[in-house]
Formats: structure tokens, C-alpha cells, sequence
């Protein structure tokens, strides 16, 4: 059975901008050999979106030694983009308007004869189908990977996620590029990012397609064809999807973490997930050394929806906040698209139609099923179905249900009373919501009309959601309301045209929008702020809307796609500690009001990026000098240290001094520095400047001496 | 003063005197000091004093040091101040007492002078204090003026503002008897105190401190405000080059108060009409002020009934600069511009004038109120630009909605501040509405309601702003011009109405309450408005509009229940309700919503849509709905049933409202159209009378009346008793058997109204013959009763026995009390 698949360069929202990329991924590099004294410029050399670096200052080097270096890919999630988009052809008309006509994905041919509109393409007409004057791609799906030509990937030694979107590549890093690192997560993210995972894996391979189409990438075939085809990038990278084997692999690489958690990374830095409160153990992360601070935010939601809060008072006092994710939609309020959303349902069930939600399984769902929980009565719709169909609808439903820790205060409270923090228990409990791995089996019993059903992909390429367009599309009584911001719908609608139903497009994106993010940047104030271009201006299409971009103070610092940005900031200082008998043995003393110096001699020892100051080994005593060594020999460090001065010169009562003692046409010159002291007479120069001072004097050195002499009177010494 | 009240007084006196027992709280003492004035207003206090020496004993008592209540010093400062008020008593307590209390040797230096109620007492005893000339006197010898002067810098800002006040009073006062009679009279020549008030003010203007400034000003507000006699003239001219130095200053120090004093002055009937400078400052004020600050300042003058033309101008413009500026920003017709700023001032950009998102809101939202306010007077400015004022309007709307699309940097700016700004875009449609009231060239209209629809349509207008948005559409549709020779809609509107229609059922199901609750409420204008009309009701029988309709009589949100009632009351009405189509049921679903209608009155939960269901039948049988008039007695008598259990007394308020348009149709309309006036008697035969009230008494109207009269709701109660009078002067020709007590049944209904009255209502009347009612009604003291009921149900608490009897019962002074406190 043919499966024809459309190809289209997905493109962000509204319009043709790209969002930023919100699916960020945050990846730590090592230089296993790398060498103290190497130039840091042979490493800094090109690397995919902006690559801030923190260059830690080293001294000595004992055992192995990692250089850190930051990058975040600007293309991480991939898969939940899909930029290909499979395409399914909907001009069939249906035998029999049933559920049970299992897969019947039919091949696409609205009678145009692509040979003469294509005539140079007859080879690959096989490949490209027409649909209401668009032209698709038959083909098994396939995913645009992460950027990987300026990355090597196999060098990479860490990667955090930030939420269960961000993964959905990660078997591709993990099993084909030499990845050997760590991945970190937090709980909720690895359950839901495989729930994910394993819905995609299963919609793919349920109607498996021997053929995948090739012919068409050929780039001289590819500029000829009709856009968006010929605009697709880099699509001799795109790949077929992974296999569970695959995931199950990718997964068991994930090391979990919690919230405020701090890990370790080599020593150098540390890392922490605070929450961002967009999706269940959603995480910014901070990446601090002991005097730097790094924010890499990204997918956060300000508003109260049932994740945990947004953690804003961990990110205040950074030096740099790497800030993206920002919604997709930023013209829509998500209260009112909810609004929107059950108006419309209500309004549809109400005259008898049916109501089709193309969804994830996890996620915004929740929210819309709390929102109908408390409006069904209100509307009148208590005896509506609603069904969840998804091969992970039950685990996602479960899941949600166990992860109290992390949400929000409200649904934490509930478990303790104890009750379920979601409604959507109660729902199933009085059998309102139904839930079903797939169409088979029960759901075709139970199936009733008029009523709601949520079910995937949101992208209409394939899963069960294929079904139901092609069932109720028909009838203008039954609507189809899009919720995820991830796609177009009018390109996921495309290949179902001619459409008979009802569409509303109520896209609900709970991520940042440019209000939230002034308020959160006035109240984290970080002292840069790093972000894609896009955010920087308003968007083309509304070139006027200077409310739709990123206005902050100083200006916040852009990068575009494979630039490399240098971070604003310059490390300067690096800890030691001190071993507490050496920290004992220390006399300070104190040399202006609060301040007191002392000075220290010990061993720097330097493992894993720490340093320590240990006490010196103790001088070997001369055991009857029998053989004597020099003492500088074996203890360098001993030997007698002239004191240390400090204070400053002040010229006016220096000269005073010289005239005391005798020293007459005294000659005064200031200098971009400091004061040059002239003897004429005696031919010397005192050179004053702030943290030095020279005496040049021809030969005289009773003349030199007496002159220290006289300088050091105005100095301190310890 | 009453017997009871003086034996009261002197136990209460004593317990106010002693520091032991607590006090009784403010509103008693506050409720005291009313009971004295009232006294002391009515007749002599010096007999009052006399007459009751606790009085004195406690005003003496409060002088020795000890650890007094501030309260209760406050209170005797203020006492002390209402019996000094007339002059005999004046003299009679001045010897000692007035000095140790006034004067420094009082509270004024002692440590109660902290509690800032003793020091508002002060203030209030010396404001009743001074009312002759002695007391002018007594302050002067007391230097009580210059502890005022302190006192308008005080922290409380009670203290503060009643001691710029007793300013005011004291310079009336004592310019009452020296310059009223002549006008020509110098500030020189004043008496001393005024002199010296009149310094203090002029240095306090001199000062550089804003405060002293503002106090000074405020001083001046209050004179001029409130006295309007020839030497207010005599002090503005002597002030005015003072008060014009301050707007030299950069900025202008207490502008708020100087707007205030120059508007108070300008509205003095004295003072406008003569030339002293006045229209002169303003204009000078009004271009020095900045534009927030002046915005009050133009509202004000261009409220004035008299005022140069040229400085009515200059308000105007300055009134209009914020939203000239939103014209200029979004480049629109300078066509517009011009007429919009008739001076043809320096234009002022956006970023001056509208420089943070703060101030440009604040601005508009300010700008636009004012507008709103001075559209509907007489003495707007004319012309008045309609046309740049709706473009303006429009404008801000679609640049708060983000649909205008600026080309300039400050419009884009602009853009910035107000997209999403709720507050703005509430103003911006009441003022829209506002201006539905005068004409504007078609296109502009048509812009109207495509804004209008935009913001109906837009799922991110806010329920508030939803609210407005079918406030001011409703205005522009009611004000479209009618088609002539038919009655109907202009084309334009019905075109708009096509498109809104089908936006009001996705409002209808909003989860939001409130959206759902103002879109019936627009329904229920509309249809109230336009049902009769054809188009309207083809497009509305249309949609699906009157079906969503009935299905939110059972919303869960009670104000939307009572919402869906009233516009299905309308809907029902005008006869544009959906009928079945099945011939079996031919108008079975219209007595259906007579019967959820009653299922509401009976059954549901909360008050307003009980009310409203009283609300809808009230007008059903006012109007005779075909679902009523069919059986008008059953539908009274069930519905009064169902209201007289109702707890809430306005529905059964309502119900007798109901009994009375019954009442009216069975008994023929009053010739007057108020129920209670007083009808001459008709010369109606016997039988027809007995005959009309027969079908009152089929449907128990008397029984509900009767129950209503004794309400424990007072409103109730009087609205029964108003219905009954109104009866009774309808059956005053009756002549059926005269006197209440010759027939056997007109005594037992008696007896049972009395027990009513006594609180027992559990047995009802029963049938009534019309003979009984007539005899009934004829031996009640209802016009007693409407006496009784006209007082306030608090009468016997605020008598001035039971407050002394209170106030000691709650110190335990009163023995008898004791036993009941177990």
C-alpha cells in the first residue's frame, strides 16, 4: 500500500519566523589533552550557535586536566519540528465512514499528470504527489538531526536537557556519534520524554513503508522544484526514525537529577536544574564556577499552570543568562485561546458535532482536560465523551498522577489529603474521559457520537488523529481545534484539502512571552543577556509590534545560526583553599582599618580543578654535617624573604626629606603615571609611580642607598 | 433633655471621668457628642450646664493631671467647644475654664497633645468655639492661631487638613463683622487675626518648601470655595502676584494644589465676573503646567459656565494634545489634526509628552475620561470635533489591540506601551460610547464597528473589556440612523449585526462567567431594543443565539442564571423564541419555559435569578404574554404562592409588585399614576366592586398582602402597606356590611393578623370573602402602620436613652444588667 508523505520545510508561528530555536540543548565539551600552555585560540575555533567558553586559569597540573568549554546548539530537539512532514492523502473518498477501516492509507492522485508539469522529472515523479495544487513528497518520514558538521559530537561530555521536547534527538546523538558523555535530566522528563519517544516509534512503525524517497533530494532536481521543497535544508541529513532498541539505549545513558541539585562537572564548574515551570521537571540549568555565573534558560512558563513554579531567585547575580525557548506564539494569550478552545468545542458538541484535538500525550492536555473538567457542567456537556487515544495515553495519564514533587503547590497539597492532583482521575473515575491505546479493540465498541477526541500527532502525518480527519472532515458539523504551537495548520491541513469541517486554530503556548521576560529580566537582572536574533526585533511580518521583542538593558547580545559569540566576561580569579595548619601558622597583620596582609608560603596543589595551598615539607635538619648542602639546594622557599612594603610616596614631603638632607635643585615632573624626581646636581632620577620606584643614578651606589633609604621611611613594611 | 437622660448622665459622667473604667469606643462618644448638639441647637447651653452640673464637673475634672483616656479628652474638648458656642456660655466658662483648656496651659503642652485625637478634638472644639467675636478675642489672648499655623504640617492628615479649615472659619469670622460692609476695605485695614493669617499665607507662598506651599494653597481653595463675600476679592488681588511667582518656578511646586485654588477661584461668583488677573493666570498656568498636571485644569475651565473664549480654546487644545499626539504618531490626515488642534500651538511629540508606558497611560486614560465627561454638557467647546475625536479613539483601540500598523518610530513606541493595555482600552470604548451620541462621517463609522467587532471577536479581550466593548457597540447601534418609512436598521448596522450575531454564541459558551453574563445582558438590550424589527429578528431566529439562551438558565453562576432569565423573558416576549417544529406539541415548549421559570423561583439556590424570574413575570402580565393571559389567575396565584416562602425579601418585594399590576388590571388603572395617591371616591355600584375583588381573593393577593405587612423585611412591610391603602381607597365606595365586628369572620381574620403580628404566621387565612377583606382593611390602622414603618428601623437603638444606657451598661454601671450576663 502506498504512503505518501509530503515534504515541508516546517517553519515557526505565524508567518515565516523561525522562533528562535526552542529546543535547546546545552552541551559541555572536553579537551582531554589539552596542555596548559597551549593557546586557548587553537580551541576556539567555529562552533555551532554561540559559543560562550569559560577559560579556567590552572597552575600546576597534576593529574588530568579538562578545559571547559559551553556551547548550546541551536538546533537541538529535532523530531517534535518535524521539519519533514509526512503527508497522508486525504482525497479518498471513504467507502464506509468507520474506525475500523484499519490503516487504510491510500496512495494520492487527484488525476494531474506530474509529467507535464515536471517534464525533467519524470524519474522522480513516482516520489512527488499533488494535492489542491500543493505537491508532496511520498516517503517513509523522515527527521532533520542536530547540526553536526561544526560539532564533533564524540567530544562532547555532557548534555542537559531542559524539558521532555528537548530530547526527542537524543538517540541520535547517543547510538551514532560517538557520544560518550553524560546526559543529566530530571525524572519526569526521561518518563515523559520516553512516553514520547515511544508513541513516535510505535505511530511509525504501526504502517511500516518499504521505500523511502531519495530521488528528489538530488540537489539539481531539488532548486527546480515548487517551494517550500526546493527551500529544504541540508536534506541528505535527514534520517528515518530510531527504533525502540534505540531509545531504550539513548535513555539508560541519562543520569537523573533533581531540582537545586549540584553536580560536579570535572571540578571546573557546576551545574544546577532549577525549575522553569513549562512542563513536568522542566529545568533552566545554572553553570557556575566559583566566581562566574552562567543562566541557560530556556522553555520557562511564568504562569500557573501545574508544573512547579518558575525558580527566578537562583538565576539572579549572573554574569551572563543564555535566554531562549520564548513562545512560538506570542500574539496569542494562552487564557484566552483556552477560552477559545472550550467556546468552540462547546459550540461544536452542542449542534451535534464531533470535536478532534491533534495532541501530544503529555503536556498542554493536562491543563485542557483541568479546563474542561470545570466547564463541562457549565456548558451543558456532562454527557460528552471524551476520549484520549494514544499508545501511552494510560502511562501518561498515571504518570502525571505520581510525580507530585514536582508541581505546583496546589496539586502537591492535594496528594496529601490524599487525592489525585489532576481532575482528569475523577473524569476517568466517572467514566467521562476514556482513554485507549489505539482504535483497535475496545475504542471501536465503546465509540459514541456526538463527542471529544485527543489523540496524535499533532503534526497530521501520521497516528491515529489520520483517521479521524478522514472521517469527520466530511461533515461541516464536526471541527478540528489545533493546540499545539509546533505546527502550522494550515500545512498540516494541506493535504486533507478539499475539508468540509470546521478548523480553529487556538495554539497554547505557556512558554515566556516579551512581557514576562522584561519583568523576569528586571527582576533577575543578569548583566548580559544572550538570545537568538529573531527575539531582538519584531517580527516580519509585524514589523511594528516593537512590544514583540526582547528590550532590555544593556542590549541583549545575539547570535545566529553556527555563529560563535565570545561571552562578556573575563575570569579573573580562581579559589584556593588553604589547609587549616597552614591557615594557622598565618600572621596578618593589619595594615589600613580592615585590612590586614599576610604573606604565606606553601605548595599549590592543583587535581581536578582545585586548588590547594598545603604547608611546605619541613627542612631536613643537618644530621651531624657530615655532608653539608646548600640550604637553597633543598628548600628554596626558606630562604630569608626581604619584607614586603606597601603605602605610598608622597611627593611634596619627599622633597622635603631631599632638602633635609642636603639635596639642593631638586627638579619635580609629573608623569602619565606618577612623579619623576630630578636631581640636576647629582644626576639621578627617582622615578615614582604607583606600584614601583626607580632610582637610576650613574654608578653612585652610597648615593642609591641613601636614597632607598630615604623612600623606604614613607613606606610600611611587614 | 429628657427626665431619664439627665438622671443618666451624671453615672456617665463620672465613668467618663475616671481613668479606671474602660471607655466606651469612638461611635458612642461620637453618637453623644450628636445627642449635645442637638440639644445645644435647640436651646440654651448655658441652661444645659446649669442644669446638669456633671457636665461642668467632668469639663473641670479632665483639667487635673492624670492618666486620661485621649478619647475621652478629645471629647471634652469638643463638648467643651459646642457649649462655648453661644456667647453667654462663652462667658460663663471663659474665667478659668476655656483658657486651661485651650491655652497652653491645657492638653496643649502635656502628653495627650501626642495622641493625634486629642489634638483633633482641639481643633474641632475651637472650630465650634469661635462662631462670635469674643471668641476672636480668646484666641488671639490664647495664641491659639499660631498653635493652628503648626498644625497644618501635622502627621495626621485629619489634623492637618481640620486645622487649615479652622483657618479658614477663623478668617471668615473674623472678616465677617469688619469688611462685609465695605468692599473697598484693604487687607491693611483688617483685623489683626485675619492680618496675621493672611501674612502667615503669604509666607507660607514666599517659602520654598512644597509642603508650606501646598497647605497655603489649600487654605486659600477652602476661602475661596466656600465664601463668596466682597473681601475674598480684597485677598486675590493681594495674593495672586504671589501665587503667579509660582508658576516661574521649575517645576511648579504643588501643582495639584494650585489647580485646585485657581479653579476654586475661577468658579467664585465674586471673583470671575471682576478683572483681577484671573483669565490671565489660568493661561499662563496652563501653558507652564506639564500635560498630566494640566489636564484637571482645562476639564475645570472648560466647565465654567463664563470664561473667555480664547482660554477655553487653550484648554481645549491642551485637553487634546495626547491624542493630537497619537494622530501625529500614526500619521494620520493633518486634515484631521488641524481641526482637532485649533490653536495651532507647538506641536508635541510622542516622546515628550508620552515618554514611559506609565505616562502615556495614565494620560490617555485621564485624557479620555475627561472628554467623556465634557461631551454631554451645554458648554462643550464648539464646534466639537467629532470626527478627529472618533479617529483618535479608533486609533488607540486598534494600536491597543496591536492591529494598527504605525510607521513611524513613535508610533511604533506607542505601539509598545499600549498593546494589551486593558486600561486604556476600557476608557477608550467609554468614551466610544460616549461619542455615539453625535454624527461622524460613514467612513469613520464603519471603522467604529469594525473595531467594535474586532474587540467582540478577539479572544484576548478581557471579560471587563468584553463588558465595555457591548456597552459602547450597543450605543452605536441604538444611535445608527433608522431607514426611513420602515423602522428597521440602517444597512450598515444590520451588515454589522450579521457579522456579530455569530460571535455571540461563541461568547454565550465562554468559561469565563462574566463574558457569558454580559453577552445575555447585550442580548437582552438588543432584543428589548429591536425585537419588533424584521432584520433583526430573521438574523437573530438565524442563529443559534435563543437555543444557547435557554440552555444557561441552568449555568452553574447564578448572575448568569439570572441573565438567561431575563433574556428569555424578552425572547419569549417578542415571540422569537424556537418552537418546536413537531405539530404534536403545538407550543409546548413555550409553557415550558413558564414552567422552568417557576422551577427557578422554586427551587433555585441563590436570590438574583429568583429575582429575575419576579423581574420577567411582572412584565409578562403587564404586557399580557400569551402564556399569562391565558390563565391569568392561576399564573398570579401560583407564583404569589411560590414568592410569599421566598427568603429573600426582594423577591417577595417583587411579588407584591406583581399583586399590584394584577391589582390594576382587575380593578381598572388609577387615574393617577402614583398608587398611592389619594382617589376620589367612584361612584361604582355595590356588586361590580364585590365582583372585581373576587378574583383577588381567588388567587390569595390579600392572604400574601397580609403576610407582607408583617414582614420582618421593613421594605416589605411598606410596600404591603402602600398596596393595601391603595385597595382600600379603591373599596372606599364599596358598600357592602359596615364595621369590622359584625360579622363572626371578619373577627377571627382579625384575631389572626394580630397573632402575625405578634410573630406567629403559621395559619393561614383560607378563602376570603371580598365583604371581609373590605371589612378589614377598613379597621386597620394602616396609615399608623405606614407612620411606623416610615421610621427607621433603628429608632428605638438611637434614641438618647438607650445610648447612655449603653454606654454604661458596657463599664457595668448599670446593676440591673448583671443578672443577665448568666
Amino acid at each position: 500500500m502506498p504512503y505518501p508523505f509530503g515534504l515541508r520545510r516546517f517553519h515557526f508561528g505565524k508567518g515565516s519566523r523561525q522562533w528562535g530555536g526552542p529546543r535547546k540543548t546545552a552541551v559541555l565539551r572536553r579537551f582531554e589533552s589539552y596542555s596548559p600552555h597551549s593557546s586557548p585560540p587553537a580551541t576556539r575555533r567555529s562552533y555551532p550557535s554561540i559559543g560562550g567558553s569559560l577559560w579556567l586559569k590552572t597552575f600546576t597540573l597534576s593529574h588530568f586536566f579538562y578545559k571547559l568549554k559551553l556551547g548550546f546548539t541551536s538546533q537541538g530537539g529535532f523530531v517534535s519540528q518535524l521539519p519533514l512532514l509526512p503527508v497522508r492523502a486525504p482525497n479518498l473518498t471513504m467507502q464506509c465512514a468507520q474506525i475500523q477501516i484499519n490503516y487504510y492509507y491510500v496512495g494520492l492522485w487527484t488525476g494531474h499528470d506530474f509529467h507535464s508539469q515536471f517534464p525533467s522529472f519524470a524519474t522522480c515523479s513516482k516520489e512527488l504527489k499533488e494535492c489542491s495544487g500543493h505537491v508532496f513528497v511520498d516517503s517513509v518520514p523522515e527527521f532533520c538531526l542536530p547540526e553536526t558538521e561544526l560539532i564533533d559530537l564524540s567530544t562532547v561530555d555532557v548534555i542537559l536537557i531542559s524539558n521532555y521536547h528537548c530530547m526527542m534527538a537524543l538517540p541520535y546523538i547517543t547510538e551514532h556519534t560517538g557520544f560518550t558523555g553524560t546526559v543529566y535530566a530530571t525524572e519526569p522528563t526521561v518518563q515523559i520524554g520516553r512516553l514520547l519517544m515511544e508513541e513516535l516509534v510505535n505511530f511509525i512503525e504501526r504502517v511500516p513503508k518499504a521505500q523511502s524517497a531519495s530521488l528528489w533530494k538530488n540537489k539539481d532536481i531539488q532548486r527546480l522544484l515548487p517551494s517550500p521543497l526546493k527551500d529544504a535544508v541540508e536534506v541528505s541529513t535527514w534520517r528515518r526514525c530510531y527504533t525502540m532498541q534505540e531509545v531504550n539505549s539513548a535513555l539508560s545513558k541519562i543520569q537523573l537529577v533533581g531540582y537545586s541539585q549540584k553536580i560536579e562537572l570535572f571540578g571546573a564548574v557546576q551545574v544546577t536544574p532549577l525549575s522553569s515551570g513549562y512542563a513536568l521537571g522542566s529545568s533552566n540549568w545554572i553553570i557556575q564556577s566559583h566566581y562566574e555565573k552562567v543562566s541557560y534558560v530556556s522553555g520557562s512558563s511564568l504562569l500557573t499552570t501545574h508544573p512547579q513554579p518558575m525558580d527566578q531567585a537562583s538565576l539572579k547575580n549572573s554574569d551572563v543568562l543564555v535566554l531562549t525557548g520564548l513562545t512560538q506564539i506570542p500574539t496569542a494569550n494562552p487564557d484566552g485561546m483556552v477560552g477559545e478552545f472550550c467556546s468552540n468545542l462547546a459550540l461544536t458538541v452542542r449542534n451535534g458535532g464531533n470535536v478532534l484535538v491533534p495532541c501530544y500525550p503529555s503536556g498542554v492536555i493536562y491543563d485542557l482536560l483541568e479546563c474542561l473538567y470545570q466547564y463541562i457542567d457549565s456548558a451543558g456537556l456532562s454527557n460528552i465523551p471524551f476520549y484520549f487515544i494514544s499508545p501511552v495515553a494510560n502511562s501518561s495519564l498515571e504518570f502525571s498522577q505520581i510525580f507530585a514533587e514536582w508541581l505546583c503547590h496546589n496539586k502537591q497539597t492535594k496528594v496529601y489529603l490524599p487525592e489525585p492532583p489532576f481532575p482528569h482521575a475523577e473524569l476517568i473515575q466517572t467514566n467521562k474521559l476514556k482513554h485507549y491505546p489505539s482504535l483497535h479493540g475496545d475504542f471501536s465498541s465503546d465509540f459514541r457520537q456526538p463527542c471529544v477526541v485527543f489523540t496524535g500527532h499533532p503534526s497530521l502525518r501520521f497516528g491515529d488523529v489520520v483517521h479521524f480527519m478522514e472521517l469527520w472532515g466530511k461533515s461541516s458539523l464536526n471541527t478540528v481545534i489545533f493546540t499545539e504551537p509546533d505546527f502550522s495548520y494550515l500545512e498540516a491541513l494541506a493535504p486533507y484539502q478539499p475539508l468540509a469541517m470546521k478548523c480553529i486554530y487556538c495554539p497554547i503556548d505557556t512558554r515566556l512571552n516579551f512581557i514576562q521576560v522584561s519583568k523576569l529580566l528586571k527582576e533577575v537582572q543578569p548583566l548580559h543577556v544572550v538570545c537568538p536574533e529573531q527575539y531582538t526585533q519584531p517580527p516580519p511580518a509585524q514589523s511594528h509590534r516593537m512590544d514583540l521583542m526582547i528590550d532590555c538593558q544593556p542590549p541583549a547580545m545575539s547570535y545566529r545560526r553556527a555563529e560563535v559569540l565570545a561571552l562578556p566576561f573575563k575570569r579573573r580569579y580562581e579559589k584556593i583553599e588553604i589547609m587549616p595548619e597552614l591557615a594557622d601558622s598565618l600572621v596578618p597583620m593589619e595594615i589600613k582599618p580592615g585590612i590586614s596582609l599576610a604573606t604565606v608560603s606553601a605548595v599549590l596543589h592543583t587535581k581536578d580543578n582545585k586548588h590547594v595551598l598545603q604547608p611546605p615539607p619541613r627542612p631536613t635538619q643537618p644530621t651531624g654535617g657530615k655532608k653539608r648542602k646548600r640550604a637553597s639546594d633543598d628548600i628554596p622557599d626558606c630562604k630569608v624573604l626581604k619584607p614586603l612594603l606597601s603605602g605610598s610616596i608622597p611627593v611634596e614631603q619627599f622633597v622635603q626629606a631631599l632638602e633635609k638632607h642636603g639635596f639642593s635643585d631638586i627638579k619635580v615632573e609629573d608623569t602619565a603615571k606618577g612623579h619623576i624626581v630630578l636631581l640636576q646636581e647629582a644626576e639621578t632620577l627617582i622615578q615614582i609611580e604607583e606600584d614601583s620606584t626607580h632610582i637610576i643614578c650613574d654608578n653612585d651606589e652610597m648615593l642609591r642607598v641613601r636614597l632607598r633609604d630615604l623612600v623606604l621611611k614613607f613606606l610600611q613594611k611587614f | 433633655m429628657d427626665p431619664e437622660c439627665s438622671q443618666l448622665l451624671p453615672a456617665l459622667c463620672s465613668v467618663l471621668a475616671d481613668p479606671r473604667q474602660p471607655v466606651a469606643d469612638d461611635t458612642c462618644l461620637e453618637k453623644l457628642l450628636d445627642w449635645f448638639k442637638t440639644i445645644t441647637e435647640a436651646g440654651s447651653s448655658l441652661l444645659l450646664l446649669q442644669e446638669n452640673p456633671c457636665l461642668l464637673g467632668l469639663l473641670c475634672h479632665v483639667l487635673k493631671p492624670q492618666d486620661l483616656s485621649p478619647r475621652v479628652l478629645a471629647f471634652s474638648l469638643r463638648l467643651a467647644g459646642m457649649l462655648a458656642a453661644q456667647e453667654d456660655c462663652f462667658q460663663y466658662l471663659q474665667g478659668e475654664l476655656l483658657p486651661r483648656l485651650f491655652g497652653e496651659a491645657g492638653p496643649l503642652g502635656g502628653a495627650a497633645w501626642t495622641a493625634p485625637s486629642v489634638r483633633s478634638g482641639w481643633i474641632q472644639g475651637l472650630r465650634s468655639l469661635a462662631r462670635h467675636p469674643s471668641a476672636l478675642c480668646f484666641l488671639a489672648d490664647c495664641g491659639a492661631v499660631d498653635t493652628i499655623f503648626s498644625l497644618q504640617g501635622d502627621s495626621s492628615l485629619f489634623v492637618a487638613s481640620a486645622a487649615g479649615q479652622l483657618l479658614v472659619h477663623i478668617l471668615g469670622l473674623s472678616l465677617q463683622g469688619a469688611a462685609e460692609g465695605h468692599p473697598g476695605l484693604q487687607t491693611g485695614d483688617w483685623p489683626v487675626c485675619a492680618q496675621k493669617i493672611v501674612s502667615h499665607i503669604e509666607e507660607s507662598l514666599r517659602s520654598a518648601a512644597t509642603p508650606q506651599i501646598t497647605q497655603a494653597l489649600n487654605v486659600l481653595t477652602t476661602t475661596f470655595g466656600h465664601c463668596h463675600n466682597p473681601w475674598t476679592q480684597v485677598l486675590w488681588v493681594r495674593l495672586s502676584p504671589l501665587v503667579a511667582c509660582l508658576l516661574e518656578k521649575d517645576p511648579v511646586p504643588a501643582a495639584h494644589s494650585l489647580v485646585d485654588l485657581l479653579l476654586s477661584v475661577a468658579r467664585s461668583s465674586v471673583l470671575s465676573s471682576s478683572s483681577c488677573g484671573l483669565w490671565e493666570t489660568l493661561a499662563q498656568t496652563l501653558s507652564h503646567l506639564s500635560p498630566t498636571q494640566a489636564g484637571p485644569l482645562a476639564l475645570g475651565i472648560l466647565k465654567l459656565q463664563e470664561c473667555p473664549q480664547a482660554l477655553r480654546a487653550q484648554a481645549f487644545a491642551v485637553l487634546l494634545q495626547p491624542l493630537t499626539c497619537v494622530l501625529e504618531a500614526t500619521a494620520q490626515a493633518p486634515g484631521l489634526l488641524d481641526s482637532l488642534d485649533g490653536t495651532g500651538g507647538a506641536s508635541v511629540t510622542v516622546d515628550t509628552l508620552l515618554p514611559s508606558k506609565a505616562a502615556c497611560v495614565g494620560l490617555l486614560c485621564r485624557t479620555l475620561a475627561h472628554l467623556e465627561l465634557l461631551q454631554p454638557l451645554p458648554q462643550r467647546p464648539s464646534p466639537w470635533p467629532q470626527a478627529p475625536l472618533l479617529g483618535a479613539t479608533v486609533t488607540i483601540l486598534r494600536l491597543c489591540s496591536g492591529l494598527a500598523t504605525p510607521t513611524s518610530d513613535a508610533g511604533g513606541h506607542l505601539c509598545a506601551f499600549l498593546v494589551g493595555c486593558v486600561r486604556v482600552q476600557r476608557a477608550a470604548l467609554d468614551f466610544l460610547g460616549t461619542l455615539s451620541q453625535g454624527t461622524g462621517p460613514r467612513e469613520l463609522v464603519t471603522r467604529v464597528f469594525a473595531v467594535l467587532l474586532e474587540y467582540l471577536t478577539s479572544p484576548d479581550s478581557s471579560p471587563t473589556v468584553l463588558k465595555k466593548a457591548f456597552q459602547a457597540t450597543f450605543r452605536w447601534l441604538q444611535s445608527s440612523p433608522e431607514t426611513p418609512g420602515c423602522s428597521d436598521l440602517d444597512p450598515h448596522a444590520q451588515l454589522f449585526l450579521r457579522e456579530l450575531l455569530p460571535v455571540l454564541p461563541k461568547r454565550l459558551c465562554s468559561p469565563c462567567w462574566e463574558v457569558r453574563d454580559s453577552g445575555l445582558e447585550f442580548l437582552t438590550q438588543m432584543i428589548g431594543h429591536w425585537g419588533g424589527q424584521a432584520g433583526f429578528r430573521r438574523a437573530l431566529l438565524a442563529s443559534e443565539v435563543p437555543e444557547l439562551t435557554e440552555q444557561l438558565l441552568r449555568d452553574p453562576e447564578s448572575y448568569v442564571r439570572a441573565s438567561a432569565v431575563a433574556a428569555m423573558g424578552q425572547l419569549s416576549s417578542q415571540g422569537l423564541r424556537v418552537t418546536p417544529a413537531s405539530p404534536e406539541h403545538p407550543g409546548g415548549r413555550q409553557k415550558s419555559l413558564l414552567a422552568e421559570l417557576l422551577r427557578i423561583l422554586s427551587t433555585d439556590s441563590e436570590g438574583f435569578p429568583r429575582r429575575a424570574v419576579m423581574h420577567v413575570f411582572t412584565q409578562w402580565l403587564r404586557d399580557g404574554h400569551a402564556d399569562v393571559a391565558g390563565d391569568t389567575e392561576r399564573f398570579v396565584a401560583r407564583v404569589l404562592q411560590v414568592a410569599s416562602q421566598d427568603l429573600d425579601w426582594e423577591v417577595r418585594a417583587q411579588g407584591l409588585e406583581l399583586a399590584l399590576v394584577f391589582l390594576e388590571q382587575t380593578l381598572g388603572r388609577p387615574s393617577s399614576h402614583c398608587p398611592y395617591a389619594v382617589t376620589p371616591p367612584v361612584a361604582a355600584p355595590p356588586s361590580p366592586l364585590a365582583q372585581a375583588l373576587r378574583p383577588l381573593c381567588r388567587v390569595q393577593l390579600f392572604e400574601f398582602a397580609f403576610r407582607a405587612l408583617f414582614d420582618c423585611d421593613r421594605p416589605v412591610a411598606q410596600k404591603s402597606c402602600d398596596l393595601l391603602l391603595f385597595l382600600r381607597a379603591q373599596t372606599a365606595s364599596y358598600s357592602g356590611p359596615q364595621g369590622s365586628g359584625s360579622v363572626p369572620e371578619v373577627a377571627s381574620v382579625e384575631a389572626a393578623l394580630q397573632r402575625w403580628q405578634a410573630g406567629d404566621q403559621g395559619q393561614p387565612l383560607g378563602y376570603l370573602e371580598p365583604e371581609v377583606v373590605v371589612a378589614v382593611l377598613r379597621s386597620m390602622d394602616l396609615e399608623g402602620l405606614r407612620g411606623v414603618l416610615a421610621e427607621s428601623s433603628d429608632r428605638v437603638e438611637k434614641s438618647p436613652q438607650s445610648l447612655l444606657q449603653d454606654m454604661l451598661a458596657t463599664v457595668g454601671a448599670l446593676g440591673e444588667d448583671e443578672a443577665d450576663c448568666y
